[in-house]
């Protein structure tokens, strides 16, 4: 047995000898992705309408329109990684992307371990309700029912901003929108991307408003430091900005779902300006 | 949208795209049994020699490859070396290599319970009837060996086509990843993903059913 834990102590030293030893890779620099003539960006590859993979095996969607004319601007060949939400901030501090595009929301925790670049869409709630009687000003909720979902961003700005209006709160996003069908409450509240896509497919109800509370906002993502294709980054969404670039890839990728009606500034950002 | 359910897999080249995966899934399985059964018999061989130092090595690797959850050495491998030494595996060589630490070890220990467990008295009788060393080895002792140990090879050969479902967690678009997507396309149809998962179930079954009768012949075969 001793010889046995000498053995384990032994090997567990080498493996720290190792590490200690060799030096990371570190992240590659604008210079450097020039040179190697192609940018590895990672991508959502099942979140329609952001990133997806259609039939033909093509990705498409809002990020990836992006990511396509950052590489054509980049003059550089796009490498596109299929990413999934729990595992963006490891592929950028492993180096194995250059960029995250995948629908990555800022948050002060995660702006600690990468480094976010100027927004290109923002995300805040909205508020969807019967056609015959529409709210369409957070006014008209008072003494109201709205209905939430647990544990979501629009409870907690419910119950700290207008106490007067009274949630009707449930589980799941399901439950919650049919509770809106059977008539449970007057509106029901939650993220406003999530509110226009179901409006569009559910006749008889209209998003009355569009934009409310504090908005979050989606941004590029580099490793911690790369500050050269930080900086490269910020200058092309301002560039991008003065062209509209932002409008045109809505109308390419997300009018689709959110409709002919909904208007195209509540989601989109140009020139990294909010 | 109500007629869709089956048809998402047959939209545009998703069908083509699903096979795909099932080969790369494949791929990974058969390197990986590959490398397990050629390093997995010097694992056996090793685990009985005479050195202590030896044994203890292949105890402690046995050990870690049990408690260790499949995925943990993915990830161990995949972002952990590019992160502590700079290796920059891509995830297809990240699988086989992980996967084949953890087959070696299996194997390493199939081979070596089929071998002690062919009693010391065929070796006493075999070496009483002056037969040489590598005689006994080539006659007696292999043959017996590899009747014990196919039932359990192939056992563990579809042990390891399953786990490679693991992999569509470091970027390797296997067939469950493929699925995942084809699944994105259609994320207002709640029919398609059971049809995608249905399609998934039924392609590893084409793969491990075969496999599963082979053994089962086999080991009636031996039984007789």
């Amino acid at each position: 047995m001793k010889r046995f834990v000498k053995a384990v102590a032994l090997a567990l030293a080498l493996v720290l000898v190792l590490a200690a030893a060799a030096s990371a890779e570190g992240f590659r620099t604008l210079e450097e992705i020039k040179e190697s003539g192609k940018i590895v960006i990672g991508l959502f590859h099942d979140k329609k309408p952001f990133g997806y993979v259609d039939e033909n095996g093509e990705f498409q969607g809002y990020d990836v329109y992006l990511a396509r004319r950052l590489a054509e601007d980049l003059g550089v060949e796009l490498e596109i990684v299929a990413v999934d939400a729990p595992n963006r901030i490891e592929f950028l501090q492993s180096f194995k992307v250059d960029v995250i595009l995948a629908n990555f929301t800022y948050t002060a925790e995660r702006a600690e371990q990468v480094d976010f670049a100027l927004p290109y869409m923002k995300v805040a709630l909205g508020v969807v309700s019967p056609e015959s009687a529409l709210i369409t000003d957070v006014e008209q909720l008072k003494g109201k029912k709205l209905i939430v979902s647990k544990g979501t961003t629009a409870e907690t700005f419910f119950e700290q901003n207008y106490p007067e209006v009274e949630l009707v709160r449930y589980d799941s996003y399901t439950d919650a929108y049919l509770g809106l069908l059977d008539g449970r409450g007057d509106g029901l509240s939650t993220d406003n991307t999530e509110v226009l896509a179901w409006a569009i497919e559910n006749p008889g109800f209209a998003v009355g408003i569009e934009s409310l509370g504090s908005l979050d906002t989606i941004n590029p993502a580099v490793s911690k430091g790369n500050e050269t294709l930080l900086a490269w980054i910020n200058e092309e969404i301002v560039k991008l900005g003065e062209e509209n670039f932002f409008h045109a890839d809505y109308e390419a990728t997300l009018r689709e779902t959110y409709g002919e009606n909904a208007d195209a500034d509540s989601l989109v950002v140009e020139g990294g300006v909010i | 949208m109500q007629d869709l359910g089956i048809s998402v897999l047959f939209r545009g080249v998703n069908f083509q795209r699903l096979l795909l995966g099932l080969w790369v899934t494949l791929r990974i399985a058969l390197i990986t049994i590959g490398i397990s059964i050629v390093l997995g018999l010097l694992f056996g061989i090793v685990m009985m020699s005479r050195s202590r130092a030896a044994r203890s090595v292949c105890r402690v690797w046995l050990e870690i490859v049990r408690f260790m959850p499949q995925l943990v050495l993915l990830y161990l491998v995949y972002f952990g070396f590019a992160r502590l030494f700079g290796w920059n595996l891509d995830g297809e060589a990240s699988a086989v290599l992980v996967f084949s630490f953890w087959g070696t070890a299996e194997m390493g220990d199939l081979f070596r319970g089929a071998l002690t467990s062919i009693p010391r008295h065929q070796r006493e009788s075999a070496a009483a009837l002056g037969l040489t060393r590598a005689q006994i080895n080539r006659y007696i002792l292999l043959p017996q060996t590899v009747r014990r140990l196919l039932p359990q090879v192939i056992n563990l050969s579809t042990r390891i086509i399953k786990t490679t479902a693991l992999v569509k967690m470091i970027n390797v678009t296997e067939v469950l990843k493929v699925g995942q997507q084809i699944i994105g396309q259609f994320y207002r149809e709640p029919s398609a993903a059971f049809w995608v998962y249905a399609a998934v179930f039924l392609l590893y079954f084409l793969i491990c059913w075969p496999i599963s009768l082979l053994a089962g012949s086999l080991e009636r075969r031996y039984h007789e």
